[in-house]
Protein backbone atom coordinates (compact mmCIF):
# COMPACT_ATOMS: atom_id res chain seq x y z
CA UNK A 1 0.00 0.00 0.00
CA UNK A 2 3.00 2.28 0.26
CA UNK A 3 3.38 2.67 -3.20
CA UNK A 4 -0.37 3.80 -3.38
CA UNK A 5 0.23 6.62 -0.69
CA UNK A 6 3.17 7.61 -2.87
CA UNK A 7 1.95 8.30 -5.34
CA UNK A 8 -0.98 10.32 -3.23
CA UNK A 9 1.84 12.29 -1.64
CA UNK A 10 2.99 13.07 -5.53
CA UNK A 11 -0.63 14.06 -6.30
CA UNK A 12 -0.35 16.54 -3.93
CA UNK A 13 2.53 17.62 -5.14
CA UNK A 14 1.39 18.29 -8.28
CA UNK A 15 -1.28 20.38 -7.01
CA UNK A 16 1.37 22.56 -5.06
CA UNK A 17 3.58 22.57 -7.99
CA UNK A 18 0.25 24.09 -10.14
CA UNK A 19 -0.11 26.60 -8.09
CA UNK A 20 3.03 28.03 -7.82
CA UNK A 21 3.27 27.97 -11.37
CA UNK A 22 0.16 30.11 -11.39
CA UNK A 23 1.66 32.77 -9.58
CA UNK A 24 0.10 31.80 -5.76
CA UNK A 25 1.53 30.32 -2.83
CA UNK A 26 2.59 26.54 -2.60
CA UNK A 27 -0.25 25.77 0.00
CA UNK A 28 -2.85 27.41 -1.48
CA UNK A 29 -4.48 24.26 -2.62
CA UNK A 30 -4.31 23.27 1.42
CA UNK A 31 -6.16 26.62 1.73
CA UNK A 32 -8.40 25.63 -0.68
CA UNK A 33 -8.94 22.38 0.41
CA UNK A 34 -10.27 23.15 4.13
CA UNK A 35 -12.15 25.87 2.61
CA UNK A 36 -14.30 23.08 0.26
CA UNK A 37 -14.37 21.07 3.11
CA UNK A 38 -16.45 24.11 5.34
CA UNK A 39 -18.48 25.00 2.67
CA UNK A 40 -21.85 24.18 2.62
CA UNK A 41 -22.66 22.07 -0.60
CA UNK A 42 -25.03 23.85 -3.36
CA UNK A 43 -28.33 21.88 -4.32
CA UNK A 44 -29.91 21.71 -7.86
CA UNK A 45 -33.07 21.52 -9.07
CA UNK A 46 -34.08 18.01 -9.55
CA UNK A 47 -30.46 16.68 -9.82
CA UNK A 48 -29.81 12.84 -9.99
CA UNK A 49 -27.78 12.74 -6.44
CA UNK A 50 -26.74 9.18 -6.53
CA UNK A 51 -25.40 9.47 -9.54
CA UNK A 52 -23.65 12.82 -8.96
CA UNK A 53 -22.11 11.65 -6.00
CA UNK A 54 -21.21 8.11 -8.12
CA UNK A 55 -19.38 10.47 -10.69
CA UNK A 56 -17.35 11.94 -7.91
CA UNK A 57 -16.57 9.64 -5.52
CA UNK A 58 -15.08 6.97 -8.54
CA UNK A 59 -12.45 9.74 -9.79
CA UNK A 60 -10.29 9.11 -6.85
CA UNK A 61 -11.22 5.64 -6.52
CA UNK A 62 -10.31 4.77 -9.90
CA UNK A 63 -7.11 6.63 -9.25
CA UNK A 64 -5.84 4.81 -6.05
CA UNK A 65 -7.01 1.30 -7.77
CA UNK A 66 -4.48 2.49 -10.49
CA UNK A 67 -2.01 2.99 -8.48
CA UNK A 68 -1.86 -0.17 -7.27
CA UNK A 69 -0.79 -2.11 -9.50
CA UNK A 70 2.04 0.96 -10.90
CA UNK A 71 5.29 -0.18 -9.28
CA UNK A 72 7.10 2.15 -7.22
CA UNK A 73 10.76 0.43 -7.54
CA UNK A 74 10.48 -3.38 -7.89
CA UNK A 75 7.64 -3.30 -5.39
CA UNK A 76 3.94 -2.99 -6.49
CA UNK A 77 0.72 -2.91 -4.16
CA UNK A 78 -1.51 -5.51 -5.95
CA UNK A 79 0.57 -7.72 -8.39
CA UNK A 80 -1.51 -8.51 -11.22
CA UNK A 81 -0.55 -10.18 -14.61
CA UNK A 82 -2.62 -7.96 -16.91
CA UNK A 83 -1.85 -4.62 -15.31
CA UNK A 84 -1.31 -2.14 -17.91
CA UNK A 85 -4.76 -3.46 -19.14
CA UNK A 86 -5.80 -3.29 -15.73
CA UNK A 87 -4.52 0.46 -15.42
CA UNK A 88 -6.24 1.58 -19.00
CA UNK A 89 -9.68 0.36 -17.30
CA UNK A 90 -9.21 2.56 -14.15
CA UNK A 91 -8.59 5.79 -16.59
CA UNK A 92 -11.46 5.10 -18.73
CA UNK A 93 -13.57 5.14 -15.64
CA UNK A 94 -12.95 8.94 -15.45
CA UNK A 95 -15.16 9.23 -18.45
CA UNK A 96 -18.00 7.61 -16.55
CA UNK A 97 -17.38 10.31 -13.54
CA UNK A 98 -16.88 13.17 -15.60
CA UNK A 99 -20.42 12.45 -17.70
CA UNK A 100 -21.89 11.24 -14.50
CA UNK A 101 -21.35 14.85 -13.27
CA UNK A 102 -22.39 16.60 -15.89
CA UNK A 103 -25.28 14.83 -16.01
CA UNK A 104 -26.16 14.25 -12.41
CA UNK A 105 -26.42 17.69 -11.27
CA UNK A 106 -29.00 18.87 -13.94
CA UNK A 107 -27.48 21.77 -15.40
CA UNK A 108 -27.08 22.64 -18.74
CA UNK A 109 -23.39 24.10 -19.07
CA UNK A 110 -22.12 20.61 -16.87
CA UNK A 111 -24.46 18.40 -19.38
CA UNK A 112 -22.70 19.98 -22.29
CA UNK A 113 -18.59 19.38 -20.38
CA UNK A 114 -19.95 15.84 -19.83
CA UNK A 115 -20.46 15.14 -23.59
CA UNK A 116 -17.01 17.10 -24.66
CA UNK A 117 -15.42 14.42 -22.44
CA UNK A 118 -17.42 11.36 -24.10
CA UNK A 119 -16.06 12.75 -27.50
CA UNK A 120 -12.65 13.78 -26.50
CA UNK A 121 -12.10 10.22 -24.69
CA UNK A 122 -13.04 8.28 -27.69
CA UNK A 123 -10.47 9.98 -29.93
CA UNK A 124 -7.74 9.57 -27.06
CA UNK A 125 -8.39 6.34 -25.86
CA UNK A 126 -7.17 5.09 -29.33
CA UNK A 127 -4.07 6.37 -29.19
CA UNK A 128 -3.51 6.07 -25.69
CA UNK A 129 -4.23 2.08 -26.25
CA UNK A 130 -1.47 1.56 -28.85
CA UNK A 131 0.72 3.75 -27.26
CA UNK A 132 0.33 1.22 -23.81
CA UNK A 133 0.54 -1.81 -26.58
CA UNK A 134 3.41 -0.74 -28.13
CA UNK A 135 5.57 -0.78 -24.83
CA UNK A 136 3.99 -4.32 -23.75
CA UNK A 137 4.63 -5.45 -27.46
CA UNK A 138 8.53 -5.04 -26.98
CA UNK A 139 8.31 -6.35 -23.74
CA UNK A 140 6.14 -9.80 -24.45
CA UNK A 141 4.25 -9.00 -21.21
CA UNK A 142 1.22 -6.79 -19.99
CA UNK A 143 2.80 -6.45 -16.89
CA UNK A 144 4.23 -3.14 -15.51
CA UNK A 145 7.65 -5.21 -14.29
CA UNK A 146 7.91 -7.47 -16.87
CA UNK A 147 8.13 -4.21 -18.96
CA UNK A 148 10.33 -2.46 -16.56
CA UNK A 149 12.31 -5.07 -16.53
CA UNK A 150 12.47 -5.58 -20.58
CA UNK A 151 14.65 -2.45 -20.40
CA UNK A 152 17.65 -3.57 -19.34
CA UNK A 153 20.32 -0.92 -21.20
CA UNK A 154 18.10 0.86 -23.67
CA UNK A 155 15.14 2.49 -22.27
CA UNK A 156 11.62 2.31 -24.61
CA UNK A 157 11.33 6.22 -24.71
CA UNK A 158 14.62 6.42 -26.72
CA UNK A 159 13.98 3.75 -29.24
CA UNK A 160 10.11 4.90 -29.52
CA UNK A 161 9.85 8.28 -28.89
CA UNK A 162 6.54 8.32 -30.76
CA UNK A 163 4.98 5.23 -28.66
CA UNK A 164 6.20 7.89 -25.73
CA UNK A 165 4.99 11.15 -26.82
CA UNK A 166 1.98 10.13 -27.83
CA UNK A 167 1.53 8.52 -24.38
CA UNK A 168 2.26 11.94 -22.82
CA UNK A 169 -0.25 13.47 -25.13
CA UNK A 170 -3.14 11.18 -24.60
CA UNK A 171 -2.68 10.90 -21.14
CA UNK A 172 -3.16 14.70 -20.96
CA UNK A 173 -6.53 14.42 -22.48
CA UNK A 174 -7.25 11.34 -20.41
CA UNK A 175 -7.09 13.37 -17.67
CA UNK A 176 -8.69 16.26 -19.29
CA UNK A 177 -5.85 18.39 -17.75
CA UNK A 178 -3.95 21.31 -19.12
CA UNK A 179 -4.81 21.99 -23.06
CA UNK A 180 -7.25 19.29 -22.86
CA UNK A 181 -9.93 20.99 -19.90
CA UNK A 182 -12.02 21.23 -22.80
CA UNK A 183 -14.37 19.16 -20.76
CA UNK A 184 -13.99 21.90 -17.60
CA UNK A 185 -13.51 24.78 -20.08
CA UNK A 186 -14.02 28.25 -19.18
CA UNK A 187 -16.21 28.60 -22.10
CA UNK A 188 -18.77 26.81 -20.63
CA UNK A 189 -18.47 28.39 -17.05
CA UNK A 190 -16.62 25.50 -15.67
CA UNK A 191 -18.44 22.63 -17.51
CA UNK A 192 -18.85 19.33 -16.11
CA UNK A 193 -17.60 20.76 -12.49
CA UNK A 194 -19.92 23.77 -12.69
CA UNK A 195 -22.29 23.12 -10.07
CA UNK A 196 -19.81 20.97 -7.79
CA UNK A 197 -19.53 22.93 -4.57
CA UNK A 198 -17.92 22.29 -1.13
CA UNK A 199 -16.58 18.20 -0.40
CA UNK A 200 -17.91 16.91 -3.23
CA UNK A 201 -15.54 19.45 -5.59
CA UNK A 202 -12.65 18.86 -3.21
CA UNK A 203 -13.25 14.84 -3.93
CA UNK A 204 -13.79 15.21 -7.23
CA UNK A 205 -10.69 17.46 -8.28
CA UNK A 206 -8.15 15.28 -5.64
CA UNK A 207 -9.15 12.64 -8.10
CA UNK A 208 -8.26 14.15 -10.97
CA UNK A 209 -4.55 14.97 -9.30
CA UNK A 210 -4.81 11.58 -8.57
CA UNK A 211 -5.47 10.15 -11.73
CA UNK A 212 -2.76 12.38 -13.27
CA UNK A 213 -0.09 11.68 -10.68
CA UNK A 214 -0.96 7.85 -11.72
CA UNK A 215 -0.32 8.61 -15.21
CA UNK A 216 2.82 10.06 -14.79
CA UNK A 217 4.00 7.33 -12.63
CA UNK A 218 2.52 4.35 -14.91
CA UNK A 219 5.09 6.20 -17.79
CA UNK A 220 7.92 5.80 -15.61
CA UNK A 221 8.03 1.21 -15.76
CA UNK A 222 6.34 1.95 -19.82
CA UNK A 223 8.90 4.35 -20.98
CA UNK A 224 12.03 5.70 -18.56
CA UNK A 225 13.33 2.11 -17.39
CA UNK A 226 10.97 1.97 -14.39
CA UNK A 227 13.46 1.69 -11.31
CA UNK A 228 16.60 1.31 -13.09
CA UNK A 229 19.50 4.03 -12.03
CA UNK A 230 22.88 4.41 -10.67
CA UNK A 231 23.64 5.06 -6.99
CA UNK A 232 20.03 5.43 -5.34
CA UNK A 233 17.65 2.65 -4.92
CA UNK A 234 14.78 1.33 -7.77
CA UNK A 235 11.65 2.65 -5.71
CA UNK A 236 13.60 6.52 -5.36
CA UNK A 237 14.66 6.36 -9.04
CA UNK A 238 10.64 5.22 -9.47
CA UNK A 239 9.59 8.27 -7.74
CA UNK A 240 12.32 11.04 -9.07
CA UNK A 241 11.61 9.87 -12.62
CA UNK A 242 7.53 10.02 -12.36
CA UNK A 243 7.75 13.12 -10.49
CA UNK A 244 9.78 14.69 -13.32
CA UNK A 245 7.07 13.76 -16.35
CA UNK A 246 4.57 14.82 -13.36
CA UNK A 247 6.21 18.23 -13.39
CA UNK A 248 6.03 18.23 -17.10
CA UNK A 249 2.39 17.77 -17.42
CA UNK A 250 1.33 20.10 -14.51
CA UNK A 251 3.94 22.66 -16.23
CA UNK A 252 2.08 21.91 -19.86
CA UNK A 253 -1.32 23.18 -18.16
CA UNK A 254 0.28 26.99 -17.75
CA UNK A 255 2.28 26.91 -21.02
CA UNK A 256 -0.30 25.49 -23.30
CA UNK A 257 -3.54 26.89 -25.08
CA UNK A 258 -7.22 24.92 -24.09
CA UNK A 259 -7.50 23.24 -27.59
CA UNK A 260 -10.63 22.91 -29.25
CA UNK A 261 -11.59 19.32 -29.28
CA UNK A 262 -13.01 19.23 -32.28
CA UNK A 263 -10.43 20.66 -34.25
CA UNK A 264 -7.79 18.77 -32.09
CA UNK A 265 -9.88 15.66 -32.70
CA UNK A 266 -9.01 16.04 -36.62
CA UNK A 267 -5.42 15.67 -35.19
CA UNK A 268 -5.79 12.75 -33.03
CA UNK A 269 -7.71 10.09 -35.42
CA UNK A 270 -5.27 11.31 -38.87
CA UNK A 271 -1.86 12.15 -37.17
CA UNK A 272 -1.74 10.41 -33.77
CA UNK A 273 -3.10 6.93 -34.51
CA UNK A 274 -1.37 6.37 -37.77
CA UNK A 275 2.05 7.84 -36.55
CA UNK A 276 1.86 5.48 -33.42
CA UNK A 277 0.48 2.69 -35.51
CA UNK A 278 3.63 2.99 -37.95
CA UNK A 279 6.03 3.00 -34.36
CA UNK A 280 3.74 0.00 -33.29
CA UNK A 281 5.14 -1.55 -36.87
CA UNK A 282 8.59 -0.54 -36.41
CA UNK A 283 8.82 -2.29 -32.47
CA UNK A 284 6.62 -5.61 -34.29
CA UNK A 285 9.56 -5.44 -36.83
CA UNK A 286 12.77 -4.96 -34.16
CA UNK A 287 10.93 -7.32 -31.76
CA UNK A 288 10.18 -10.18 -33.80
CA UNK B 1 -16.47 -13.65 -3.49
CA UNK B 2 -17.95 -15.51 -6.35
CA UNK B 3 -21.80 -15.66 -4.92
CA UNK B 4 -21.17 -11.81 -3.68
CA UNK B 5 -20.47 -10.87 -7.16
CA UNK B 6 -23.43 -13.15 -8.75
CA UNK B 7 -25.97 -11.45 -6.34
CA UNK B 8 -24.91 -7.70 -6.73
CA UNK B 9 -24.95 -8.84 -10.41
CA UNK B 10 -28.49 -10.10 -10.42
CA UNK B 11 -29.78 -6.71 -8.19
CA UNK B 12 -28.35 -4.31 -10.24
CA UNK B 13 -29.45 -6.39 -13.64
CA UNK B 14 -33.11 -6.15 -11.53
CA UNK B 15 -32.23 -2.34 -10.60
CA UNK B 16 -32.30 -1.54 -14.38
CA UNK B 17 -36.15 -2.43 -14.85
CA UNK B 18 -36.93 -0.92 -11.59
CA UNK B 19 -35.46 3.25 -12.01
CA UNK B 20 -37.12 5.44 -13.76
CA UNK B 21 -34.57 7.20 -15.77
CA UNK B 22 -32.84 6.31 -18.59
CA UNK B 23 -29.14 7.25 -16.65
CA UNK B 24 -29.92 5.30 -14.21
CA UNK B 25 -30.91 2.11 -15.96
CA UNK B 26 -27.03 2.51 -18.02
CA UNK B 27 -25.44 2.86 -15.02
CA UNK B 28 -27.35 -0.11 -13.35
CA UNK B 29 -26.49 -1.97 -16.38
CA UNK B 30 -23.14 -1.31 -16.30
CA UNK B 31 -22.79 -2.15 -12.42
CA UNK B 32 -23.98 -5.47 -13.29
CA UNK B 33 -21.03 -6.01 -16.13
CA UNK B 34 -18.75 -4.67 -13.46
CA UNK B 35 -19.39 -8.00 -11.61
CA UNK B 36 -19.28 -10.07 -14.63
CA UNK B 37 -16.21 -9.21 -15.17
CA UNK B 38 -15.27 -9.54 -11.67
CA UNK B 39 -16.73 -12.95 -11.67
CA UNK B 40 -13.86 -13.87 -14.93
CA UNK B 41 -10.99 -12.38 -12.50
CA UNK B 42 -12.39 -14.47 -9.42
CA UNK B 43 -12.26 -17.92 -11.62
CA UNK B 44 -8.85 -16.83 -12.87
CA UNK B 45 -8.79 -15.26 -16.55
CA UNK B 46 -7.47 -12.60 -15.37
CA UNK B 47 -7.32 -10.89 -19.13
CA UNK B 48 -10.93 -11.49 -20.11
CA UNK B 49 -12.12 -10.62 -17.09
CA UNK B 50 -10.03 -7.08 -16.78
CA UNK B 51 -11.07 -6.61 -21.04
CA UNK B 52 -14.65 -6.79 -19.95
CA UNK B 53 -14.19 -4.09 -17.40
CA UNK B 54 -12.53 -1.55 -19.43
CA UNK B 55 -14.66 -2.30 -22.56
CA UNK B 56 -17.95 -2.38 -21.01
CA UNK B 57 -17.54 0.75 -19.49
CA UNK B 58 -16.66 2.53 -22.95
CA UNK B 59 -18.94 0.89 -24.36
CA UNK B 60 -21.88 1.59 -22.02
CA UNK B 61 -20.56 5.59 -21.62
CA UNK B 62 -21.11 5.59 -25.87
CA UNK B 63 -24.50 3.62 -25.22
CA UNK B 64 -25.74 6.19 -22.29
CA UNK B 65 -25.32 9.03 -25.37
CA UNK B 66 -26.84 7.35 -27.86
CA UNK B 67 -29.67 5.77 -25.21
CA UNK B 68 -30.58 9.97 -23.87
CA UNK B 69 -30.44 11.02 -27.29
CA UNK B 70 -33.21 8.65 -28.48
CA UNK B 71 -35.83 8.63 -25.82
CA UNK B 72 -38.98 10.30 -26.10
CA UNK B 73 -38.25 13.31 -24.38
CA UNK B 74 -35.39 15.41 -25.47
CA UNK B 75 -33.58 16.01 -22.21
CA UNK B 76 -34.26 12.77 -20.97
CA UNK B 77 -34.61 13.77 -17.52
CA UNK B 78 -38.35 12.75 -17.50
CA UNK B 79 -39.37 10.13 -15.34
CA UNK B 80 -39.30 6.64 -17.59
CA UNK B 81 -39.67 2.90 -16.93
CA UNK B 82 -38.32 0.17 -18.85
CA UNK B 83 -41.44 -2.09 -18.95
CA UNK B 84 -42.86 -2.43 -21.95
CA UNK B 85 -44.99 -4.71 -23.50
CA UNK B 86 -45.41 -6.76 -20.14
CA UNK B 87 -47.07 -9.95 -20.67
CA UNK B 88 -45.21 -10.50 -23.82
CA UNK B 89 -42.46 -10.15 -22.63
CA UNK B 90 -42.87 -12.30 -19.54
CA UNK B 91 -43.99 -15.08 -21.50
CA UNK B 92 -40.48 -14.71 -23.85
CA UNK B 93 -38.68 -13.91 -20.48
CA UNK B 94 -39.95 -17.04 -18.90
CA UNK B 95 -39.64 -19.57 -21.67
CA UNK B 96 -36.05 -18.43 -22.36
CA UNK B 97 -35.30 -18.82 -18.40
CA UNK B 98 -37.20 -22.33 -18.20
CA UNK B 99 -35.04 -23.54 -21.49
CA UNK B 100 -31.68 -22.59 -19.83
CA UNK B 101 -32.20 -23.73 -16.66
CA UNK B 102 -33.97 -27.18 -17.80
CA UNK B 103 -30.83 -27.04 -20.07
CA UNK B 104 -28.51 -26.55 -16.82
CA UNK B 105 -30.20 -29.83 -15.42
CA UNK B 106 -30.73 -32.25 -18.58
CA UNK B 107 -27.08 -31.52 -20.11
CA UNK B 108 -24.70 -34.27 -19.00
CA UNK B 109 -21.54 -31.97 -17.92
CA UNK B 110 -18.34 -33.60 -18.97
CA UNK B 111 -15.62 -33.92 -16.08
CA UNK B 112 -12.96 -31.86 -15.59
CA UNK B 113 -10.09 -33.53 -17.89
CA UNK B 114 -6.49 -32.45 -16.89
CA UNK B 115 -5.46 -28.92 -15.26
CA UNK B 116 -5.94 -25.46 -16.33
CA UNK B 117 -3.67 -23.90 -18.27
CA UNK B 118 -0.34 -21.81 -16.99
CA UNK B 119 -1.39 -19.26 -19.25
CA UNK B 120 -5.60 -19.04 -20.09
CA UNK B 121 -5.56 -15.86 -22.05
CA UNK B 122 -2.77 -18.00 -24.85
CA UNK B 123 -5.30 -21.12 -24.44
CA UNK B 124 -8.21 -19.07 -24.73
CA UNK B 125 -6.75 -17.43 -28.23
CA UNK B 126 -5.58 -20.66 -29.23
CA UNK B 127 -9.28 -22.50 -28.76
CA UNK B 128 -10.57 -19.88 -30.08
CA UNK B 129 -8.97 -19.11 -33.16
CA UNK B 130 -6.00 -22.00 -33.60
CA UNK B 131 -4.93 -21.84 -36.80
CA UNK B 132 -6.91 -18.94 -38.12
CA UNK B 133 -4.96 -16.58 -36.31
CA UNK B 134 -2.71 -15.28 -38.67
CA UNK B 135 -6.07 -14.74 -40.86
CA UNK B 136 -7.53 -12.90 -37.72
CA UNK B 137 -4.53 -10.16 -37.16
CA UNK B 138 -4.76 -9.17 -40.62
CA UNK B 139 -8.81 -9.03 -40.64
CA UNK B 140 -8.10 -6.87 -37.08
CA UNK B 141 -5.97 -4.11 -38.79
CA UNK B 142 -7.96 -4.41 -41.64
CA UNK B 143 -10.92 -3.54 -39.17
CA UNK B 144 -9.34 -0.65 -37.60
CA UNK B 145 -7.71 0.66 -41.05
CA UNK B 146 -11.80 1.08 -41.92
CA UNK B 147 -12.63 2.71 -39.19
CA UNK B 148 -10.07 5.16 -39.26
CA UNK B 149 -10.76 5.94 -43.19
CA UNK B 150 -14.46 6.07 -42.29
CA UNK B 151 -14.03 8.85 -39.65
CA UNK B 152 -11.81 10.53 -41.64
CA UNK B 153 -14.21 10.38 -45.26
CA UNK B 154 -16.77 11.41 -42.50
CA UNK B 155 -15.18 14.35 -41.31
CA UNK B 156 -16.50 17.95 -42.70
CA UNK B 157 -12.81 18.37 -44.28
CA UNK B 158 -12.53 15.06 -45.72
CA UNK B 159 -14.65 13.58 -49.03
CA UNK B 160 -17.25 16.55 -49.58
CA UNK B 161 -14.59 19.79 -48.67
CA UNK B 162 -15.96 22.09 -46.83
CA UNK B 163 -19.20 23.85 -48.33
CA UNK B 164 -20.77 20.35 -48.78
Amino acid sequence: MAEVAVLGVLAVAAASLDALLGGRRWDAPLREAARLLTTARRATVRSDVPLMRTGVVVLPVAAAVAAAVVPVGGGVAAGVPVSVVWFNAMEVVAWAAVWLVGWGTNSAFALVGGYRFLAQGLAYELPHMFALVTAALAAHSLDFREIAAAQDGLWFGVWMPVGFAVYLVSALAMTFWGPFGHPVGDDVAGGAVLELSGADRLVFFAGRYGLLAVAAAASVPLFLGGGAGPVLPGWAWSVVKAAVVLALLVWARRRLPVLRMERFMTAAWTVLIPAVLLQMLVVGIVVV
Amino acid sequence: MVWALGAVAVACGVAVFVVDSMARATFALLASFLCTGGLLMAAGLHYPGVLVILMMIMEMLVMAVFMVMYMMNPAGLMPMSMLHNRRGALAVAGTAFAAMVAGIVAVPWPERAGRPPDEPAVALGEAIMGSKMLVMMVIGVAILATMIATVVLAMKSGRYGDDA
